[in-house]
């Protein structure tokens, strides 16, 4: 085979490749669709545009989903980010609108730390239920998403509490060295996790476990400790996307800040290539993850599909993304069809015919 | 019975992975009514045949053909369907169902659509006591010790109409009278018409049961011999392609003295150490440089001396002295501290991280003790895993490569590697040579002598006493759960004696020496 075949073959075979591909092609559909889509323009010494507002929205879910990435791994779920998210977003507004001066950053810096404060002893109570006491992940943390959203509304006392605050604001709303904020903080975050994970040997503990925790164990691991940690980690990466999701909008409502966040977080690690039955994880792949559901969450919008339809939509892309990315569908796809690459995008109607029964 | 039309041929198979030709051009005839073993080292190409027949794999040249028909499956259950069962090496069968519901899973017998589970139990309980194993059928499966698994998934084969049994090491993991027991089943099926191809590393069994070998050699075919023209070292020979001598090397090697070594300081001292309802409480002092084989019959309580031995389960009553100072071992993170090394029996639960590389196996136990703040530097990997795959002679020699791609014996192999890495004092090897080719089995050994001149004390588990009796300084005999009696490895013991030890339980009065 040709040198230019071979390098064809590799980059084929890359597990980002996928993922990158398709989001490659929801933005050049969006372009096609609606030219300006990529245009960025200056205003005010700040850049504004769809991708900048894409970047900016999907860095709540890009927080969320870098800690699930983590749980995952380890063989487990986190149920509960939603919830912790809707509970560090209401202790900090609650105590930032009780504060004499809602612009005073020491007053804002207080109410953040308490919150992350509770967030990571919320997070502890989920890594003890399943560290500790053995229960299984998908229950243990079921437990604080349903009781989460009641301890929420018992903080804001069932109202929407609506703050003023400069400094708040810009965790959501403000800009650093013209593009906005919150991009910093997601980076930050992923680079910290990243670090955290691959310049120790953390990162290897985390997946050793996942792969085969007893192994592991006899292995001389802590495995216990390993996975309680990656569950406090995941609390305080909900904590600060709760900050981020009620800055947004300066107000924190229990019902709804971050609801069905973890369903996307689970979306992005897995469209990220990190299997749910633990072992091996990818946080470059969750990053794209979920820049491809904000992606489509905004071109849901952009191209004016009806809200009754936006769901399907994005199930029927979702679907396609994961058959994808699939080595077995892969495979049987290319026992059919020796050499050519499969189309990126099939619609589900193209699969049936592939698919040998 | 020669003569009679072979029910399976399999003509001119090739098959290559990436990087890997497996098979090459390998022909194979199944007659009805024999056994017929597949005999070649571990990475021969014996799993991929089987797994090439079934449907696992897809072939890339050759045919096959059942009653000369061709036939080209794309799955075992498919296989299953037209009279191809398959009971594998490892026990595959789902742990927390019932032992029912694994035997008839994915063909459970129904009315109208609804599983009849009465039918269903009554049907196992039959099947079972065709293989003379009374057992509870509602239990899970994991409930049960390996051996009755196997036996289960023994059961699970025949219960297919099948006119080809097929039994991937069906016996590694089963003691002496189950093997038996297993044999008798299967001159039964033989005697019913129905052809058994046996794949196994015990030699003895072969020509115990076989009629008919079919040796492998780096994927491809040696040759075909019927049992009575081929003696057991030319069939040692065609399998290796050459003399096998080590292991008379170690019998030849001069070694130092049960005596010389006893004078020594003692490494660990436990004294009356138990569990209750695994292991009654037990004294035992082992060396540096000490081979302390562990005897008995599986189930015996072997294994769970090893655990307790290494913290993996906590003891609950008794003492442990480590360089004489007492101590306690209640996991396995506090037994690595004090230089203590397990490699377990069970290789596929407890041991092999299959996701991760050669490479991340190997030093996990050191980068796990050194604690993850402090990873290993990256040259310091290459150069500890480098001299491992090269002292262990383990392939294919890629570090970055999955383990759990590995065949058996290698992957034993990279789990010794593990230990040896933190150079520890006491390594205590479980079943370190079960299911793996009479090669690795040499070397293994060879690594044990080896390691025991250099002050390494070695806690060696066996089944096979041979192993056992040439390996080991003193011999400790286990029998329902206890230590029943320690031998020292003179002129005067031999397998009669150890095996008399065993069945008795005598020779009580020198374990309380």
């Amino acid at each position: 085979m040709s040198d230019a075949g071979n390098r064809f073959r590799t980059m084929l075979g890359h597990r980002l490749f996928w993922p990158v591909a398709v989001l490659v092609v929801m933005l050049a559909a969006n372009t096609i669709y609606r030219p300006g889509f990529l245009a960025i323009e200056v205003n005010n010494g700040h850049l504004y545009g769809t991708p900048i507002d894409i970047l900016r929205l999907s860095a709540p879910l890009i927080l969320v989903a870098l800690g699930m990435t983590l749980v995952i791994s380890t063989g487990g779920i986190d149920l509960s980010v939603g919830s912790l998210c809707a509970i560090s977003g209401a202790i900090a507004c609650l105590y930032i609108s009780r504060a004499p001066d809602q612009n005073n950053l020491v007053t804002v810096l207080t109410a953040l730390a308490m919150a992350l404060g509770v967030a990571l002893v919320l997070g502890a109570w989920n890594g003890v239920l399943v560290s500790v006491i053995g229960i299984q992940p998908i229950i243990a943390t079921l437990i604080l998403m349903v009781a989460g959203r009641g301890l929420a509304q018992l903080i804001a006392e069932g109202q929407i509490i609506t703050i003023n605050s400069g400094p708040y604001r810009a965790i959501g709303l403000g800009h650093l060295l013209t593009l906005p904020l919150a991009i910093f903080i997601a980076l930050a975050a992923a680079l910290l996790v990243a670090a955290f994970t691959r310049r120790t040997a953390l990162g290897m503990i985390v997946e050793s476990v996942g792969g085969n925790r007893e192994a592991s164990r006899l292995a001389g691991i802590r495995s216990g400790r390993v996975v309680f940690l990656v569950y406090v980690v995941s609390a305080a990466c909900a904590a600060i996307a709760g900050f981020m999701m009620t800055a947004n909008v300066s107000s924190a409502d229990g019902n709804n800040t971050g609801l069905w966040v973890e369903l996307d977080a689970i979306l992005a690690v897995v469209i990220g290539g990190t299997s749910l039955a633990g072992g091996r994880f990818y946080l470059g792949g969750t990053i794209l993850g979920a820049l491809i559901i904000q992606t489509l969450t905004t071109t849901v919008y952009a191209m004016n599909i009806s809200p009754q339809t936006a769901l399907l939509f994005k199930a029927v892309v979702v679907i396609a993304v994961c058959l994808i990315q699939a080595p077995a569908f892969r495979a049987k796809f290319r026992r059919r069809r020796p050499g050519a690459p499969p189309p990126p995008q099939p619609s589900p109607q193209r699969q049936k015919e592939q698919v040998p029964a | 019975m020669t003569d009679s039309r072979p029910v399976l041929t399999m003509t001119g198979i090739s098959k290559s992975f990436p990087g890997v030709r497996a098979l090459h051009n390998v022909d194979f005839r199944l007659l009805p009514g024999e056994v017929h073993a597949l005999m070649g080292e571990n990475g021969a190409g014996k799993s991929t045949l089987i797994k090439v027949l079934t449907g696992v794999y897809g072939i890339d040249e050759g045919n096959v053909t059942l009653d000369g028909e061709q036939v080209a499956f794309n799955g075992p259950m498919q296989a299953a369907a037209a009279g191809v069962s398959t009971v594998y090496q490892e026990v595959n069968l789902c742990p927390n169902l019932s032992v029912a519901e694994n035997i008839f899973i994915g063909r459970e017998p129904r009315r109208f659509g609804a599983v009849r589970w009465g039918e269903v139990r009554r049907r196992a309980r039959q099947l079972l006591a065709r293989l003379d194993l009374d057992i509870d059928v509602t239990a899970p499966v994991a409930s049960y010790s390996l051996a009755v698994q196997q036996m289960v998934a023994i059961a699970r084969a025949i219960d297919v109409q099948a006119r080809v049994l097929i039994l991937d090491e069906p016996t590694s993991s089963l003691d002496a009278g189950e093997v038996a027991q297993l044999f008798r089943i299967m001159r039964q099926l033989r005697d019913e018409g129905i052809a058994i191809l046996f794949v196994t590393h015990f030699l003895d069994q072969v020509y115990g049961i076989a009629d008919r070998i079919t040796v492998l050699r780096n994927g491809t075919l040696v040759g075909e011999y019927p049992i009575a023209e081929l003696p057991q070292l030319a069939l040692v020979e065609k399998m290796i392609g050459k003399e096998l001598d080590v292991l008379d090397r170690i019998d030849e090697q001069p070694r130092p003295t049960t005596a010389a070594i006893e004078s020594g300081a003692p490494f660990v001292q436990v004294s009356q150490l138990g569990r209750r309802g695994a292991v009654a409480p037990f004294s035992l002092t082992i060396h540096a440089g000490e081979v302390v084989g562990l005897a008995g019959l599986l189930g015996s309580g072997r294994t769970e001396v090893a655990r307790l031995l290494f913290g993996a389960d906590r003891a609950d009553r008794g003492e442990v002295q480590v360089d004489g100072a007492r101590t306690g071992l209640r996991n396995p993170v506090q037994a690595i501290e004090r230089g203590i090394g397990f490699c377990s029996e069970n290789r596929r639960a407890e041991g092999i991280i299959g996701d991760l590389s050669v490479r991340e196996n190997m030093i996990l136990a050191m980068q796990a003790a050194r604690g993850w703040l402090r990873p290993i530097p990256r040259r310091r990997q290459d150069e500890l895993v480098d001299r491992y795959i090269k002292a262990l002679s383990i392939r294919p020699a890629n570090p970055d490569m999955p383990v759990r791609n590995l065949s058996g014996g290698n992957q034993q192999k990279v789990l010794l590697a593990r230990w040896l890495i933190t150079e520890p004092r006491l390594l205590i090897l479980d079943e370190p040579t079960r299911g793996i080719d009479i090669g690795a089995k040499a070397e293994i050994q060879r690594l044990v002598v080896e390691l025991s001149d250099g002050g390494m004390a070695v806690l060696f588990i066996s089944a096979e006493l041979e192993e056992v009796l040439r390996l080991s300084h003193k011999i400790a005999v286990m029998r329902d759960r206890e230590l029943v009696a320690q031998l020292d490895n003179d002129d005067t013991v031999d397998a009669d004696r150890v095996m008399q030890t065993i069945a008795s339980g005598t020779e009580r009065e020198e374990a309380s020496r």
